[in-house]
């Protein structure tokens, strides 16, 4: 269970930790962040910025640097933006398309059923399409997903041509006056030129099908991959113009911090974190909650020592 | 991208400190800096790149420098030396029970590529070494598990045992046991269901599995691009299950696979095989030198001995 603890109250307890800031301060702090897969340039930078404004400001208390540190961090996720939740883009005349990508295994068809159920619950009637034709029982994972939402599954037999499942996809969907169609692809890791070609002509598809759609290109990330995220976050925006994020798996120990770098160099916002693999476990992403989440191993040192 | 090998990390700091007698602190000090941002920016656990870093500062410093090398290029010796050495020797061997059937148990994280595997592993014990190896759905849990490796074992034309998902993992095991040896498996391969290492009830379902059915292999079965959190898994898996060996799976992606070496460090257990691709055929000897290599972009690294 995640605890409700604000950030604040996280940071103050490192800081009741250490009362002077210095260089072991910094190291641990830096510690930190890398242990939670937060980019190791990100977390270079960010340290070495706040080396130099304790220097500037000549800070020697680490409670006064409290503010700076929590700034620093919400900054590197916000950027100038403000705090406003990041919500689903809708088609308000006709129908939404949601497309989902990513590498092997991340979680994209158990998101696809998650979604399909929130959506459900928020009363719009949705249409799944199983564009993974080519691993094994894929298929059949998405109509179980069907099955357990009350969804209806646009199939072709495996080893078709994705694309066309797609294509079909929409014309049910219409047909059927469907609020937000779901699509499903086959798992690629990013230096597949060929595979993320195919990726790409399935993009155009939807684009051609319906002006404006693919209302959302998510990219699904495994909390528990570490640098490479970022080169999946660039190699997928570049070939499917990816608009945001779905981080699964946040219920292991893995922080899943990558999303701060990606963030920081790439403008792509999370918008959701997958909490297990029923359907209710997807939740909207909390900036703030995320960010404290990456100190909790610290904090419960502490909470133990005490 | 912005991932710099240690070569380009390094190709400023050689030429400064170049023709030395003696590997003074001075230059241990730059190059290791360079070396632990390499491994931090490859995955491996910073606590292992903490270790590795004190061993190689100790066995640089005041190191006379040998007639062939510069002080830059010692160093990266010794840091390649350190890095073969924790990655251990190559052994791909899978193990052979006194009495068949030899049971191999497949486990990990969700998503890491057990079932593949699972599919990957039965081609190579037929096609290499002539077997007749009887597959088992034991995942009950994720939708359509059964399905796939149905699927698989259509695509390889060998026989999946399943008792549908109202069963226990633990009786489907056992009745597997028995079939194979009513019907004279030599090998027989448990696909179990992903789970999380802090998930109780589940990891407690595999030490039951373990105890019934006595399996001569455990792999864990571990994504390539694992970052910092691999050390707890493999830890967890390993306390609580004594694994026998790793699977390193979708090392065909761009991934440096740190995470290879943190495993390495926290388990001592030896990385058996890696998977590289999707295909049952795309499953390959772990070669200890090569991944210690790709970790650090030691390819380059090696040149730039030649070169400095
Ligand atoms: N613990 C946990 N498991 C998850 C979560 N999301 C997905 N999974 C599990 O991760 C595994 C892979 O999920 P899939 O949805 O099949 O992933 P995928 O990206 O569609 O995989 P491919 O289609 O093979 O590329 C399954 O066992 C899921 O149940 C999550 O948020 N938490
Ligand atoms: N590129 C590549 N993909 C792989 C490799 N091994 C597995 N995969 C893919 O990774 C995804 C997950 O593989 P699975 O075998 O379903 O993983 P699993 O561990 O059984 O997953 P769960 O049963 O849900 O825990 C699938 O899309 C596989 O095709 C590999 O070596 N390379
Ligand atoms: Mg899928
Ligand atoms: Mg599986």
């Amino acid at each position: 269970k995640k605890t409700r603890t604000s950030f604040s109250d996280r940071m103050n307890n490192l800081m009741a930790r250490y009362r002077k800031v210095d260089e072991d301060f910094f190291e641990e702090l830096e510690e930190v962040l890398i242990a939670s897969d937060v980019g190791v340039n990100t977390v270079m930078d960010l340290v070495d910025e706040l080396r130099m404004e304790a220097k500037r400001q000549n800070i020697k208390d680490s409670i006064q640097l409290k503010d700076v540190i929590s700034e620093k961090l919400v900054e590197i996720y916000q950027g100038d933006e403000d705090e406003q939740p990041q919500k689903l883009k809708m088609n308000d005349d006709g129908l939404t398309i949601y497309l989902f990508v990513g590498v092997n295994g991340v979680g994209k068809t158990t998101s696809i059923g998650k979604l399909a159920y929130k959506l459900k619950q928020e009363g719009k009637k949705v249409v799944m399409a199983a564009g993974d034709t080519f691993r094994a029982g894929a298929i059949e994972q998405l109509q179980v997903w069907g099955e357990r939402t009350g969804v209806e599954v646009i199939r072709h037999n495996a080893g078709s041509d994705p694309a066309a499942v797609i294509y079909d996809g929409i014309k049910a969907a219409q047909a059927r006056g469907a609020d937000v169609l779901l699509c499903d692809t086959a798992g690629r890791l990013q230096n597949k030129v060929n595979l993320m070609n195919e990726l790409n002509k399935v993009h155009r598809v939807i684009e051609r099908e319906v002006p404006g759609a693919p209302h959302e290109v998510l990219l699904v990330l495994d909390a528990t991959t570490g640098q490479n995220a970022l080169a999946q976050a660039k190699t997928f925006q570049e070939t499917a113009n990816v608009s945001g994020i779905v981080l699964s798996k946040l219920d292991g120990t893995a922080k899943g911090g990558i999303v701060l770098a990606i963030r920081n160099e790439m403008k792509i916002p999370v918008k959701f974190v997958g909490l297990g693999e029923q359907m209710e476990d997807l939740q909207e992403f909390d900036p703030n909650a995320f960010v404290y989440g990456l100190f909790a191993d610290l904090m419960q040192d502490e909470e133990q020592a005490e | 991208m912005a991932f710099e090998g240690l070569a380009d990390r390094l190709q400023s700091t050689i030429q400064k400190i170049r023709g030395r007698g003696k590997v003074t602190e001075q230059d241990v000090k730059e190059m290791t800096r360079e070396v632990r941002l390499a491994l931090l920016e490859a995955d491996v656990n910073f606590k292992v790149v903490k270790q590795l870093i004190n061993k190689i500062k100790e066995r640089a410093i005041g190191q006379e420098v040998m007639e062939s090398l510069t002080p830059g290029q010692q160093v990266i010796k010794v840091v390649q030396e350190e890095l073969t050495q924790l990655m251990g020797g190559e052994q791909s061997k899978i193990a052979v029970a006194d009495r068949p059937p030899t049971v191999i148990m497949m486990v990990g994280l969700q998503g890491a590529g057990k079932t593949t595997t699972t599919g990957k592993l039965a081609n190579l014990l037929r096609k290499k070494h002539n077997r007749n190896p009887l597959l088992v759905a034991a995942d009950v849990y994720r939708p359509a598990a059964i399905d796939q490796l149905e699927t698989l074992g259509k695509q390889l034309s060998l026989p999946v045992f399943s008792m549908g998902t109202e069963a226990n993992p633990v009786d489907i095991a056992n009745e597997a046991i028995k079939k194979a040896k009513e019907e004279h498996h030599d090998y027989v391969i448990i696909d179990t269901a992903g789970r999380l290492h802090v998930d109780e009830k589940l990891m407690d379902e595999l030490t039951q599995i373990k105890t019934n059915v006595k399996p001569a292999e455990i792999f864990l079965v571990v994504d390539a691009m694992t970052g910092q959190d691999a050390v707890n898994v493999a830890e967890s898996f390993d306390s609580q299950l004594d694994i026998s060996g790793v699977v390193l799976t979708k090392l065909d992606g761009d991934t440096r696979g740190g995470a290879a070496l943190s495993i390495r460090a926290v388990t001592g257990k030896p990385i058996k095989f890696v998977g590289m691709g999707e295909r049952t055929d795309q499953l390959e000897a772990f070669h200890p030198e090569r991944m210690a290599s790709r970790i650090l972009g030691m390819g380059d690294v090696l040149s730039l001995i030649e070169k400095a």
